[in-house]
């Protein structure tokens, strides 16, 4: 098979499984089971490019030209191998989850459910393999526009609501900063090409640069940086399937991700270091790493507490793009790994509990540990990788990012880091405490859903057994870095 | 004979749907006028397409009326500024007279059929005149019979709704102070100079090098009532009334040729005649017609938003979109002209294809169509829908249609004469430009109610889903208009530098 078809296959099959989930929608196992299938596919795609990536082979394909110097192209980069890697195959865990989710909770619209989460899955695979910036500003916006439906699910008021703040926080930010940023890139260089070291350097005023990652990180709201936070909370309205691979996985890491493709192959590390741009975004991602992890002390809501979490944790990964020393960038990209499969871990057990034994909030799981062994065994394992204690996953990202910014000589930002794995611990670890150590005299009634309980062990596993062949994915993490 | 109807090509377009127009007046059956004026419109097609081949060859017609040569007689004068406006004046007229039909027989009293497609003709013929002609005088008798076979058009919504007889009346009024104003500053002009031709004007002209303040108090009164036709923001209100009680085929011819055709001579009189004054035309585009423009721009999307009318709030965004193409000519250069051409072409067509679907809708639930009213229409009419929902993600300019198309050549235009204010501020429009259009697409899809699936009629969706297609395929193909607004932007600069 040649690899511009694959590429065309891998991008189209989540496509073809939303629209058999819509033919099929009267038979309800066959709708669902094309999530896995779609899922599976997509996974073997993903990892025969990344073995390809790993090999220096090239996957690239070019349909038209859009404007001048602009083709409409897809290029696979070696972080996007690794996003890519990381969507598809967290997608087979999250369907075979979403069936015990949507159907233990009772939710309606089950097929427009189904049909846009796999849309949505299509434009993240597209994200992660587009060829120049204005593909990825498309398929940014296309997957903007398939979440709403998802974070509107409900069709309450409050969904109605939280989705209009989601629409508009990301829709507006990306017309405002993100799109003019490309029109400028596009009229200094003619290009909006990725390549390795970046088109900007000698080609882009230099005393501008700081205007223009200020655009670019404002501009891709997904990245969650304070203040453009906002509709990462608003959006947990939505079933947890939607916040587990969306909104810990497949859209935040798209925004993460853009950010990262931006500094990586557009303005390219080597520039950054020079003028020192971004040092003034290593302190604004210090603080929303700081302030969002205090936040989440304070919110009892389980998955409100996770999704301050996450705008900590993605703040990292900006923290990393900003630093630009090749260690640093090496945790940032590393960080989409680990952070993907811990927080995915964390959100399904959160779902799970929801699902089985109907408790949102933190305060009243009180002894539910010793009723829910399985999910709370999986949630600790995901929340020690998150924390970085070794041999979890996650310490590495953590260790490089540290590393990183002792490298650049950021060494407040190497304690900031020690401080918040602190407040991490207290903050994630706190349902586990409760949960084995009180007893609650309430009775609660449990529903059984195994499918809902299964996903999160094995991604905590997970967590656990490839701190040991982290070197795996290194290889092409190092493949980020040409400085 | 075919030859000797092509030898005229350049006057029978205009001519020709005049002619019909009248023949058909009277003509009380329901289905003959549509079926004449669509083949009148065929041959107009034609006749375009002839026009475009001998420009290509020629590069210049100059159709002498009667054989007096002007500046004695009335001429018409197709060159590259024109050819490009004339094609997509004959395809979108051809195309939203085919889409007519239905919607005109279930909003008029079928009796005025042949009446209404008279008018319909007139409109047509007459816009076509102004694109055409090259007498500054000869512009003021088209404007006139196009602005009363418009005003008579709009007074048949009054069908529907009374409120279209107090618009068309506004209409009235304010157009002809807006015609007064243009015949004033002709007076002046010829007081001067003694001829009416534009050519011949741009040569009187030039004896009084350093200005005349009779000659600039005519420029004025001229540009000021083309402003009023053109709706240029603060002269725009007659348009929104006009534009959402007229019957919505009216509507939509109005909404994307009419104003088009007078930005176009509003252009080509200030970068062709009013050019030998390179003073005064920089003190009325930087002191007048840019500041306006933003006004423009920024009120008219935050009026659209508070909407609740779909009609109303189309027109208004049209008073903001017409601000992105007078921001364009404001720009004094090759690349400001050719982003504002650009926009004239992709703007008619969504906006064109955006009444269009609201124009079907209204048909069908026979009411004034309302954001509450448009509740699960995304279910129950998903053809147009999907239509509504292309031509307006273009019309906020993302990427893969031909809005993008628009807003690249528009920021790099502001951007080569860096105007770093203009380009947060359209940027910031284009972003509110979701805030309304949103409101749209979540009433019709992502409301409690449900609808069952409804047959939409195929004559209908068929003309909205060309343009919609047309819409994409510039979007991604988009050398076509690209090469035309250069073409012009060409023509109307090198006038600039001589």
């Amino acid at each position: 098979m040649s690899n511009s078809f694959l590429i065309i296959l891998g991008i189209i099959t989540p496509l073809f499984a939303a629209l058999f989930s819509y033919v099929c929608r009267y038979n309800n196992n066959l709708r669902d089971s094309f999530g896995i299938i779609g899922g599976l596919v997509t996974f073997l795609i993903s990892l025969k490019i990344f073995h390809g990536i790993q090999n220096n082979e090239i996957f690239q394909i070019t349909f038209f030209t859009l404007f001048d110097g602009v083709d409409f192209t897809f290029k696979v980069t070696a972080l996007g191998s690794i996003f890519s890697l990381v969507a598809s195959s967290l997608w087979i865990l999250a369907s075979i989850y979403t069936i015990g989710y949507m159907r233990g909770a009772g939710e309606k619209n089950q097929t427009r459910f189904v049909i846009f989460y796999s849309i949505a899955i299509h434009a993240a695979l597209a994200i992660a393999w587009s060829g120049n910036l204005l593909v990825l500003f498309i398929f940014y916006e296309i997957l903007t526009f398939s979440t709403f439906p998802l974070v509107g699910h409900k069709q309450n008021t409050e969904s109605q609501s939280a989705g209009r703040l989601y629409l508009s926080i990301l829709v507006g930010t990306s017309l405002i900063f993100f799109l003019p940023a490309i029109f400028w890139i596009w009229l200094e260089t003619g290009t909006l090409d990725f390549q390795d070291g970046g088109i900007l350097i000698n080609q882009f005023p230099a005393e501008y640069l700081s205007l223009l990652i200020a655009m670019l990180v404002f501009g891709i709201g997904k990245a969650a940086i304070m203040p453009i936070h906002r509709w990462l909370p608003a959006a947990m309205v939505a079933p947890t399937p939607v916040s587990a691979l969306l909104h810990a996985v497949a859209v935040v890491k798209a925004g993460v991700f853009s950010f990262l493709v931006v500094i990586v192959y557009i303005v390219g590390p080597e520039f950054l270091l020079q003028t020192k741009s971004s040092d003034w975004l290593v302190w604004l991602a210090c603080f929303t790493i700081m302030a969002s992890s205090i936040i989440a002390i304070t919110k009892d809501d389980l998955k409100a507490r996770l999704a301050y979490s996450t705008i900590s944790q993605l703040s990292y990964i900006i923290l990393g793009a900003a630093l630009a020393s090749s260690l640093a960038l090496k945790g940032a990209s590393f960080h989409i790994i680990t952070h993907a499969l811990g927080k995915i871990t964390l959100f399904f057990c959160a779902g799970a509990i929801y699902v089985t034994a109907h408790i949102k909030k933190v305060s009243e799981l009180k002894g539910m540990g010793f009723k829910l062994p399985l999910i709370f065994f999986a949630y600790t394992l995901g929340a020690l990788s998150i924390i970085g204690v070794p041999p979890f996953i996650g310490s590495w990202s953590k260790f490089y990012l540290i590393m990183g910014s002792i490298e650049r000589e950021f060494i407040v930002v190497a304690i900031i880091l020690g401080i918040s794995s602190l407040l991490n611990i207290y903050y994630l670890l706190q349902p586990v405490v409760m949960g084995f150590t009180q007893t609650s005299r309430r009775e609660v009634k449990l529903t059984k859903a195994p499918l809902t309980v299964w996903p999160p062990v094995i991604t905590g596993l997970s967590c656990l057994i490839f701190f040991f062949y982290a070197n795996y994915f290194l290889n092409n993490v190092s493949g980020v870095i040409v400085i | 004979m075919f030859n000797l109807f092509l030898d005229d090509a350049a006057a029978l377009v205009v001519v020709l749907p005049l002619l019909i127009s009248a023949i058909i007046a009277f003509m009380p059956s329901k289905i003959w006028p549509w079926i004449i004026s669509l083949v009148t419109l065929v041959l107009h097609l034609v006749l375009s397409l002839h026009l475009l081949k001998e420009i290509s060859i020629s590069g210049l017609i100059i159709y002498e009326f009667g054989n007096w040569e002007p500046p004695w007689g009335i001429s018409f004068k197709i060159d590259g500024v024109n050819i490009g406006l004339q094609l997509l004046f004959s395809i979108f007229a051809l195309i939203s007279t085919f889409y007519s039909r239905k919607i005109f027989l279930s909003e008029i009293d079928s009796r005025d059929s042949g009446k209404a497609y008279s008018l319909w003709l007139l409109a047509i013929g007459s816009l076509n005149g102004i694109i055409l002609t090259n007498d500054i005088f000869n512009l003021f008798v088209f404007l006139e019979i196009s602005a009363l076979a418009s005003i008579s058009l709009i007074a048949l919504g009054a069908g529907q709704n009374r409120k279209a007889l107090l618009a068309a009346f506004n209409y009235l009024i304010i157009g002809a102070i807006g015609a007064t104003f243009y015949v004033i500053g002709v007076g002046f002009a010829y007081a001067m100079t003694g001829t009416l031709n534009m050519n011949d004007l741009v040569i009187q002209l030039a004896q009084y090098s350093d200005g005349q303040l009779a000659i600039f108090a005519g420029m004025s009164f001229m540009l000021i009532g083309l402003m009023v036709k053109a709706a240029i923001f603060p002269v725009h209100i007659w348009l929104p009334p006009a534009y959402s009680y007229a019957p919505s085929a009216v509507s939509t011819l109005l909404a994307a040729l009419a104003t088009k055709t007078i930005l176009y001579f509003f252009v080509r009189l200030l970068y062709e005649v009013f050019i030998i004054y390179p003073s005064y035309l920089s003190l009325f585009l930087d002191f007048v017609l840019y500041p306006l423009s933003l006004l423009a721009i920024f009120i008219g999307t935050l009026i659209a938003i508070y909407q609740d009318d779909i009609k109303k709030l189309l027109a208004f965004s049209s008073i903001a979109q017409i601000g992105y193409i007078t921001l364009a000519f404001s720009l004094k250069d090759h690349s400001g002209i050719t982003s504002g051409f650009i926009h004239i072409f992709n703007h008619a067509l969504i906006k064109g294809g955006l009444f269009m679907a609201v124009g079907y809708f209204a048909i069908l639930q026979k009411d004034r169509v309302t954001l509450t009213s448009l509740k699960g229409f995304g279910y129950k009419y998903p053809i147009t829908s999907f239509a509504l929902l292309i031509c307006g993600l273009s019309l906020i300019g993302l990427p893969l249609t031909n809005g993008f198309i628009s807003k690249l050549y528009l920021f790099q235009a502001l951007y080569t004469n860096q105007m770093y204010f203009s380009i947060a501020l359209v940027a910031v429009s284009s972003a509110l430009a979701v805030a309304y259009f949103w409101k749209i697409v979540e009433q019709m899809w992502f409301s409690e109610i449900k609808f069952k699936l409804e047959k939409e009629d195929a004559y209908i969706y068929l003309p909205i889903w060309i343009i919609t297609v047309s819409i994409i395929v510039f979007g991604i193909y988009s050398s076509p208009i690209i090469e035309f607004s250069n073409l012009s932007a060409d023509y109307l600069i090198s006038g600039y530098q001589n």
